[in-house]
């Protein structure tokens, strides 16, 4: 099996701190990789290198073999690599159909002068984003608010519309920054088959950051674990809830 | 040589004006992030302000009265229009602060304008003498101007070094919103913030209306935005990048005005701003601000 | 009232009253300009409010649809107006036909510049940008007064009178039909995202760069078009017509109207006419009054009248398809 994602030595320093240093990962096509680790661990400044952000100080970054590293963010973003953010950032004021249809707008193939003369290919283009667009929300059971800001949805909403938007750019990698941030034990495990679901039915590949170990354990086929921004510990679940390395990172270290 | 040595002095002093007026457009920017495009005309406002009280007073005003009185009554202003017009506005979009403050500024400006619509000269305040210091001339007038505006530097610079003001002023510029928790009473610091700045502001237009003595109501304008040029071009918010900024404005100016015609001053001091903004986009001294994602 | 309002709402859903408006306004115009319908005052203040109308709708769509603050744009119309007046009055005069292309060249020439600012929006945002649409207004204000070949202080006189009722109102309508349609396109919605958010737009494949060159490009070539229009009304320009008064004039229909909006922009540009107008009588005062409206508008009602909402007349079809049914 060919890695989707490889990241290969990456060290991204902020003036004196070194948020992630030789970073090494290699994340094959089709499977749920988890990272977790402390607060300030460098899991969103992963996030942040990998989709262009920010570019790493040292290092390369491939996607599908091809380095993406050092590309503007909507470049990666169009090679299929699609995000949420920690703090959700959807298009608040925008309606809900609106903040899809502009991540399916990168698929649109039309001219300014199309647009312009509304000519050509731009009514079909269009009628399909809308359409397409719909169904996403649809299967994200948000069609019933698409004509309403995205301000007015729930946060769970908010949370599942960004999940639906990135899904928009038909992405092969999505990247998922604590999608159950804030949520209660119910409403987790809940989350646990509605990411299951979203795996199958679109076929990505995902990579989570996460604090609910529960979701974790159950979703992510490997796991990796990041602490002051090195890799302390690589592996399945089970090699990682019994990798002691993990357990003093999390728990401080052992007075023994 | 000795030509040279003039002009510097001649640099210096306009260059102190400038950073006296740089530093209550950087005092607001550093605690609260807003560009107060009413600092200008409240400098101008100062200049009218010194105007009027000469005229109107019973008894000659000594020079330091006359300055502390101006400075009141300008800083007041200026805790007045934050207090009706800022003050709303805090949690607003930050466009909607600035173009307030462009707002309040147009109406003191045209405000003047409408009272007073020709320039008026300046009557003198003391009676200015004139140096000749190894060939270089020098008025009492530039003199009391590097004396009075490093004298308030200075004041300005262990006010906020060392009082308690200080600490709560530089605690309410890193982080508003935690400051409170701290039991700091930001509404208190901004409202003083105000009151300084425009009070630095009205001196400094004092100061320029005895050192120019025709004053206007576009001074606000023509001058005032000038210092606003120095405090970006040092880093607005960064204090010690306003008083940078406001020499080398001052430098540039009096120098550009020495070699070219008197008319490109304008475009040199906007081409400055420009090109420095271009390869430094948040100043000489300033940062870049931390956008979390 | 209630019915007043049913009624208005009623109306604002009716999409064919909008063609028929344009034919009747067109027709009107013409009249007005070939018979003494109006007198020249009347005619003067219509068409000045047609040209604020393009102003109005350009501006929005860097201040309201991107949501940066640009305080430029009288910048642009002085780049319009010098580069036609110069081509009307120096280069062939006496000839009217040329009149459309000389605006087409204002346009083009301050599009060239406002591609140059658009660069510099890559880097800096919010109020550094403002900072750098103010150094560009002081810089082209100044370097007006310092070229001799354009009248330098003094300005450019004996304009022709080319700019008609008719003209202008074409003009506005062109102006408002290619921002529309832009708007509501991919074009569009890009720019739009990067008001609402420019990382997230980025990580949703949004080319942020492309589409502030578009936004600025397009803002600066109706601003400069603009320009010429009012270079051909007034017949007189000096560079004191383009200085930060007339850029907060602009602002202040923006942001009395609404920001990001087209019915607001429109709305925002008739009702400061009129306003202003009517104000003239009290001199300098005007300018007292009319930016104390603009800050008690940012106290109370920071987004204008229209605020980010959109009259059904401006949709396309397929988008008030979609509005509708939340219904």
């Amino acid at each position: 099996m060919s890695a989707l994602l490889e990241i290969e030595d990456v060290t991204m320093r902020f003036g004196g701190l070194c948020a992630i240093s030789n970073c090494r990962m290699t994340v094959p096509a089709g499977i749920t990789h988890g990272i977790i680790g402390p607060n300030g661990a460098g899991k969103t400044t992963l996030f942040n290198l990998i989709t262009g952000i920010y570019r790493p100080t040292e290092g390369i970054i491939r996607y599908k073999g091809r380095k993406i590293s050092g590309q503007r963010p909507s470049r990666i973003a169009l090679e299929g690599i699609g995000r949420t953010f920690q703090n959700i950032r959807i298009f608040k004021s925008l309606t809900v159909l609106e903040n899809v249809r502009i991540a399916y707008d990168s698929q649109l193939r039309y001219g300014p002068m199309e647009s312009l003369m509304r000519v050509g290919r731009y009514g079909r283009a269009e009628d399909e984003s809308i359409a397409r667009s719909m169904e996403l929300l649809e299967h994200f059971g948000l069609s019933g608010f698409a004509s309403i800001p995205a301000s007015g949805l729930s946060y769970g909403s908010q949370r599942r519309l960004e999940i639906a938007r990135a899904l928009a750019l038909k992405p092969a990698l999505l990247l998922l920054d604590e999608p159950a941030a804030g949520m209660n034990t119910g409403e987790t495990s809940a989350l646990t088959e509605f990411l299951r679901d979203i795996r199958d039915h679109f076929q990505v590949t995902m990579i989570l950051i996460e604090h609910h170990m529960h979701l974790v354990m159950n979703l992510c086929d490997k796991i990796t674990v990041l602490d002051f921004g090195r890799v302390i510990a690589d592996g399945t679940p089970a090699e990682i809830r019994a990798n002691p390395r993990v357990i003093e990172a999390y728990l401080g270290e052992s007075t023994e | 040589m000795a030509y040279f040595a003039q002009q510097a002095v001649n640099a210096i002093s306009l260059g102190f004006l400038y950073a006296l007026i740089a530093l209550g457009y950087t005092m607001v920017y550093g605690v609260l992030t807003m560009i107060n495009f009413a600092h200008g005309d409240l400098f101008m406002l100062g200049a009218f302000i010194c105007l009027l009280l000469v005229t109107f007073s019973p008894i000659a005003l000594p020079f330091p009265i006359l300055l502390v009185l101006v400075m009141l009554i300008i800083g007041g202003l200026g805790g007045l229009i934050e207090r009706l017009a800022y003050r709303p506005l805090r949690d607003a979009p930050r466009v909607s602060a600035v173009i307030t403050a462009l707002g309040c500024g147009l109406v003191i400006s045209n405000t003047t304008l409408s009272i007073s619509p020709y320039s008026r000269a300046m009557p003198e305040v003391f009676n200015d003498q004139y140096f000749n210091v190894f060939g270089v001339g020098i008025s009492t007038l530039q003199m009391l101007i590097i004396g009075v505006s490093l004298a308030l530097m200075i004041g300005l610079d262990a006010l906020i070094q060392k009082s308690r003001f200080g600490m709560a002023l530089r605690a309410v510029a890193f982080d508003a919103r935690s400051a409170p928790l701290m039991g700091i009473s930001v509404n208190r610091i901004i409202s003083l913030t105000f009151l300084i700045g425009t009070g630095l502001g009205g001196a400094a237009g004092m100061l320029y209306g005895m050192a120019f003595p025709v004053i206007s109501a576009s001074m606000g304008v023509l001058v005032g935005w000038k210092a606003f040029i120095a405090a970006v071009i040092g880093g607005i918010g960064n204090i010690r990048g306003a008083v940078l900024g406001g020499f080398i404005l001052g430098t540039v100016e009096i120098f550009s005005v020495a070699t070219l015609p008197s008319t490109y001053r304008d475009l040199i001091s906007y081409s400055l701003l420009l090109v420095i903004l271009i390869f430094k986009p948040y100043g000489i001294l300033g940062r870049a601000p931390n956008i979390k994602v | 009232m209630e019915n007043i309002r049913r009624f208005c709402v009623r109306l604002a859903d009716r999409r064919w009253i909008l063609p028929v408006l344009l034919v009747l306004g067109m027709t009107f115009c013409v009249v007005a300009e070939s018979t003494s319908l109006l007198n020249s005052y009347t005619r003067f203040v219509l068409t000045a409010m047609l040209v604020n109308v393009i102003l109005c709708v350009s501006l929005n769509l860097v201040n309201g649809y991107l949501g940066e603050f640009s305080v430029g744009h009288a910048g642009f119309m002085a780049l319009g107006a010098y580069a036609s007046a110069m081509l009307t009055t120096c280069l062939f005069p006496q000839t009217p036909a040329l009149f459309i292309p000389a605006i087409l060249v204002g346009g083009l020439m301050a599009a060239v510049v406002g591609f140059f600012l658009a660069l510099l929006s890559f880097k800096t945002r919010g109020d550094y940008l403002a900072i750098i649409t103010l150094a560009f207004l002081m810089i082209v204000k100044s370097a007006l007064e310092n070229i001799s070949w354009v009248g330098g202080p003094r300005g450019l006189a004996g304009i022709p009178t080319l700019t008609t009722l008719p003209i202008a109102f074409a003009t506005a309508i062109i102006t408002l039909w290619v921002i529309r349609n832009l708007i509501y396109s991919k074009f569009g919605r890009a720019v739009v995202a990067i008001r609402e958010d420019e990382i997230a737009a980025n990580a949703m494949g949004v080319r942020t760069r492309e589409a502030k060159i578009l936004a600025f490009t397009v803002s600066s070539f109706f601003g400069g078009v603009a320009g010429a229009l009012l270079a051909h009304q007034i017949t007189f320009i000096n560079p004191g017509s383009f200085d930060i008064v007339k850029s907060t004039e602009i602002l202040v229909m923006v942001y009395l109207g609404g920001i990001g909006s087209l019915a607001g922009s429109i709305l925002g540009a008739v009702i400061f006419t009129f306003l202003s107008e009517a104000l003239r009588e009290y001199g300098t005062w005007r300018m007292v009054i009319l930016p104390l409206i603009l800050v008690l508008l940012m106290i109370f009602r920071p987004r204008g009248i229209m605020g980010l909402r959109e009259l059904p007349w401006f949709l396309p079809r397929r988008e008030l398809f979609n509005r509708r049914k939340k219904s």
